[in-house]
């Protein structure tokens, strides 16, 4: 065990730890943190997505250590049912879930992607999304959603 | 009347619900003023408390699949309040009707007829009117209902709302089979596009999945499965993690082996560093064998759906056979998120909250498991991962509640993605043979089915733990293959697995149920044991045999010189079949013209459309879907281009959470077409990872699907959610067919079997 700081969404926290465990279950038990879900352990789905420093990386298979003392957002350090983020808004108005487990992956990556290229084209989108799952396969929804934060984001 | 949703107010509802579930069970079950649990009791679905609010119970929850507002359209516009009024109740023991599983696109017929929660609001507002008019000493004609409050019609100072009525008292009134729903015409919050009412908490991490329910002092579980198919225990050597720390307690009951600790990273280290020993295993049959293995099972259980007793006749008589033989692997639910439950069993009191779509069910198998009473135990639903029919949410819950009983202490038990992939009910391998007879110009005389499938297991149901893996390996046997019989013929037509074509006349005991017109017609079926265990996935059979009949039907098409569309109506008698197919066909500018297109090259990008159609189950769901593919004849690869897919399932309760359904099923269906096997070696099975077992990312180049929504107001509404999925297989195929004139008779359609398709050109 070891003391480990991290700054989830805002809020600084200190715990003890198994340097070793991966960041994903101390945000969902530890914390008691909803988005990020744990869907394969493999990096394979992305259902644990989390953004650190601005890229979104797979919590299932990064040690709590490599983190330490880093900022982190989860899906729901965006925004909130009442005030949603303008990317999670274009996700309610596209109505684009189904179960909606996959939710993490599907917009963080987005978002962190189209922060770093605010006018990426589909096919880089695509890309940034290669390795994301939705077994609903709400991919239409989901793919209107975010170009249409896209064109809000850049307009 | 508001039809605005109040998310505020909707979750202040859920709010009391949720406090109410952390007390004890006995107080809960007290203070909730928990229903009958007579379904011909009208408050056993519906309380309006002296405040007017309204509170549904319902058997049938939300899976990710619209039903929950969907449901509560029905209320509001049945009982003529407002959306944000209601608060919605779903699949708990101790609180809602028993409706059996959530499954078979069975929701809408239950639920949106004349029975069960659509009748229980209309006996509600029929005894709301009652009570004003007695209270208002104004005959029942002349009072208007509107936003919960009944006003006379002509002096509107007179009025009630349905919380003074009530009085804070239940109904105490059988649900009346008279009671009068409103008719389409008056609707006014059914057919609208309400959003659902989850998914601003689902898009900001605020929704809890069963995966996301914590109590006080919860442990962690992670089970420990057999390394081979048919493995039994030998020993457990618990020495080998006295060292991980937080480990609470190894358990072990016959073959299932579990461990507990403190955090789930413990268990999960305990879980891989238990030394286990273990017994062989069974053998599996090689995976290139299998389907010719399959076919030389014995004893099978066999059945005929129609046989005219003429079909060897009429082929004998036929200008052209067109035969062939379709196969279709074992496939996966394959839920993004790995099954969860939370169980909590002490004091002999069992508290199991799962994502099984079959809550009473679960509660009597549970008992079954822990050997308990069944009423000592309470199920509580909360939605999982999308499950798509028997995932791995009965087996965990099976799982959590065995250690949970071990170590005394609440426990959760989420599978590892090797667990649920490996031990999963699997949807089922099918190899079959089609045989045509055509008269010389080409239309369909004859029409001869013949299919092997093995099962094993399937949902627990109400007393049949070992249907899953861990019932099995806790010492319950799965329910054995019905019992091994020769075909008898059948007294009626029963076509709920889509074993006959669309194209037969289904004609049994002189009564004639089927779509089409083919009148020398035999469809038999053999159910083998399967080696692995399997259960229902999305549209289950229903898929495998419509791949197998769309496709041979256009094999017909081709050899009689005709238009796909056309040659399909030339064989279709039902009116609303034959309607959905050619409002898909319009939409998808369909080119009539015969199949394979004309002037093929074999190199390069071919591209070409494919079409199929069927009703689902034989009752339940009017579909048709087209494609339109590119195939790279150098490399393999399948590029689907263009998908329109039409339903006539009909009345519409929300168009747009039906179009998400649709549009969500047709790509499953894309994806399990062209990607997804279950594959094993000698002793078992290797796809267990997102690595292994393949599935269309959302960076995958596919088009959105374009859909028609045929909406009948007038008719029984039937299921949806599994109808477009049904066709994709056979429409892409069908395009394939059509670019390149090689067909493909197995799925997926993986590049190496579109190569040797295109090689035997």
């Amino acid at each position: 065990m070891s003391a480990i700081t991290l700054t989830v969404n805002g809020r600084s926290h200190s715990l003890d730890v198994d340097p070793s465990t991966p960041l994903l279950y101390v945000l969902s038990d530890d914390l008691e943190l909803r988005g990020p879900k744990f869907g394969c352990g493999l990096a394979q789905c992305g259902a644990c997505t989390v953004i650190v420093e601005g890229r979104a990386i797979r919590s299932c298979v990064t040690p709590v250590e490599t983190v330490d003392g880093a900022d982190i957002t989860t899906l729901e350090g965006l925004g909130t049912p009442e005030n949603p983020h303008p990317i999670q808004r274009a996700f309610i108005e596209e109505q684009a879930a189904q179960c909606g487990f996959c939710l993490s992956g599907v917009i963080l990556t987005a978002k962190a992607f189209l922060d770093e290229n605010p006018n990426a084209t589909d096919e880089q989108i695509r890309e940034a999304l290669s390795t994301v799952l939705c077994r609903c396969f709400v991919h239409g929804r989901m793919f209107r959603a975010i170009r249409r934060y896209a064109t809000e984001r850049v307009g | 009347m508001s039809l605005a949703v109040s998310r505020r107010d909707f979750l202040k509802g859920a709010g009391c619900l949720i406090v109410g579930f952390s007390a004890s069970r006995s107080t809960a079950a007290q203070t909730s003023g928990a229903p009958p649990a007579e379904q011909d009791q009208l408050d056993s679905w519906i309380a309006i408390g002296a405040d007017g609010r309204v509170t549904v119970y319902t058997g049938k929850c939300e899976l990710g699949q619209g039903l929950r507002t969907a449901q509560m359209q029905l209320i509001a516009e049945e009982l003529v309040v407002p959306l944000d009024r209601i608060t919605l109740i779903e699949c708990d023991t101790e609180r809602t009707p028993d409706q059996g599983t959530t499954s078979g696109s069975q929701s809408h017929p239950a639920n949106f007829n004349d029975g069960n929660l659509a009748l229980a609001a209309a006996t509600a507002r029929e005894a709301l009117i009652r009570m004003a008019s007695e209270r208002l000493q104004v005959p029942v004609e002349a009072l208007d209902v509107e936003n919960g409050v009944v006003r006379s019609r002509t002096d509107p100072g007179r009025r009630a709302d349905y919380g003074e009525l009530m009085g804070g008292k239940t109904f105490h009134l059988s649900l009346d089979d008279r009671a009068r729903r409103l008719p389409p015409s008056e609707w006014r919050v059914l057919g609208t596009p309400v959003p659902r009412a989850e998914i601003p908490d689902l898009v900001t991490g605020r929704f809890e999945h069963v995966h996301n329910v914590r109590v006080p002092g919860m442990l962690h579980g992670r089970v420990v499965r057999p390394p081979a198919v048919g493995a039994k225990l030998v020993s457990v050597n618990e020495e080998s993690v006295k060292d991980v720390a937080g480990l609470v307690k190894v358990v072990v009951k016959n073959d299932f082996v579990g461990v507990v600790a403190e955090k789930p990273w413990q268990a999960i280290q305990a879980a891989e560093k238990l030394s286990c020993e273990w017994s062989p295993g069974a053998g599996l049959v090689r995976q290139s064998d299998f389907y010719e293995h399959l076919r030389r099972q014995t004893p099978t259980s066999d059945r005929l759906v129609v046989d005219s007793k003429d079909v060897q006749e009429t082929l004998a008589r036929s200008a052209t056979i067109v035969g062939a033989t379709y196969r279709h692997p074992y496939q996966m639910h394959g839920s993004v998120g790995s099954s969860c439950a939370v169980a909590d069993v002490r004091d002999g009191k069992v508290t199991l909250w799962s994502a099984s779509q079959a809550v009473h069910h679960l509660k009597l198998t549970t008992a079954m498991v822990l050997g308990v009473a069944p009423d000592d135990v309470r199920v509580i639903f909360r939605m999982g991962s999308g499950c798509y029919g028997l995932n791995g949410a009965d087996t965990v819950s099976y799982d959590a509640a065995l250690l949970s009983q071990a170590v005394g202490r609440p426990v959760r038990v989420q599978l590892s993605r090797q667990d649920e992939m490996a031990w999963e009910n699997y949807g089922y391998a099918y190899v079959i043979d089609q045989r045509l007879g055509l008269d010389s110009e080409g239309r369909i005389l004859a029409w001869d089915y013949e299919a092997w499938f093995p099962t094993l297991g399937s949902r627990p149901r109400t007393g049949t733990p070992g249907n899953v893996v861990t019932g099995f390996l806790a010492g319950f046997e799965p329910a054995a293959v019905t019992e091994p019989s020769p075909a008898t013929d059948p007294s009626t037509y029963e076509n709920g697995s889509n074993a006959a074509p669309s194209y037969v006349a289904g004609c049994v005991g002189g009564r004639c149920g089927g779509t089409g017109t083919i009148k020398s017609e035999r469809v038999l079926t053999h159910n083998a044991r399967s080696m692995f265990f399997t259960g229902p996935l999305r549209s289950p059979s229903r898929l495998q045999n419509t791949f197998a009949h769309e496709s041979i039907l256009d094999e017909a098409a081709a050899q009689a010189g005709v238009d796909p569309v056309a040659y399909r109506l030339d064989h279709l008698r039902d009116r609303r079949l034959i309607e959905v197919l050619q409002a898909v066909a319009r939409k998808a500018d369909w080119d009539p013209r015969p199949s394979p297109r004309r002037g093929l090259s074999k190199r390069g990008v071919a591209s070409g459309r494919g079409i199929a159609c069927v009703l689902y189950e034989g009752d339940n769901g009017y579909c048709a879907l087209s494609a339109q593919v590119e195939v790279d004849q150098d490399t393999g690869a399948v590029l689907v281009k263009r998908l329109v897919a039409g339903v006539d399932c009909g009345p519409i309760s929300n168009p747009d959470g039906l179009q998400n359904q649709v549009e969500g099923g047709t790509l499953q269906g894309v994806s399990r077409a062209l990607l997804e096997e279950v594959t094993w070696d000698e002793k078992k099975v290797t796809s267990v990872d997102w690595g292994t077992y393949r599935s269309i990312p959302l960076g995958f180049d596919l088009p959105e699907v374009e859909t028609v929504l045929i909406d009948r107001r007038y008719v029984p509404a039937m299921g949806a959610g599994e109808t477009t999925i049904t066709l994709a297989a056979a429409a892409i195929g069908n395009a394939i067919f059509d670019a390149t004139g090689a067909r493909i008779r197995e799925v997926p359609f993986t590049r190496e079997r579109v190569m040797a398709a295109l090689g035997g050109r």
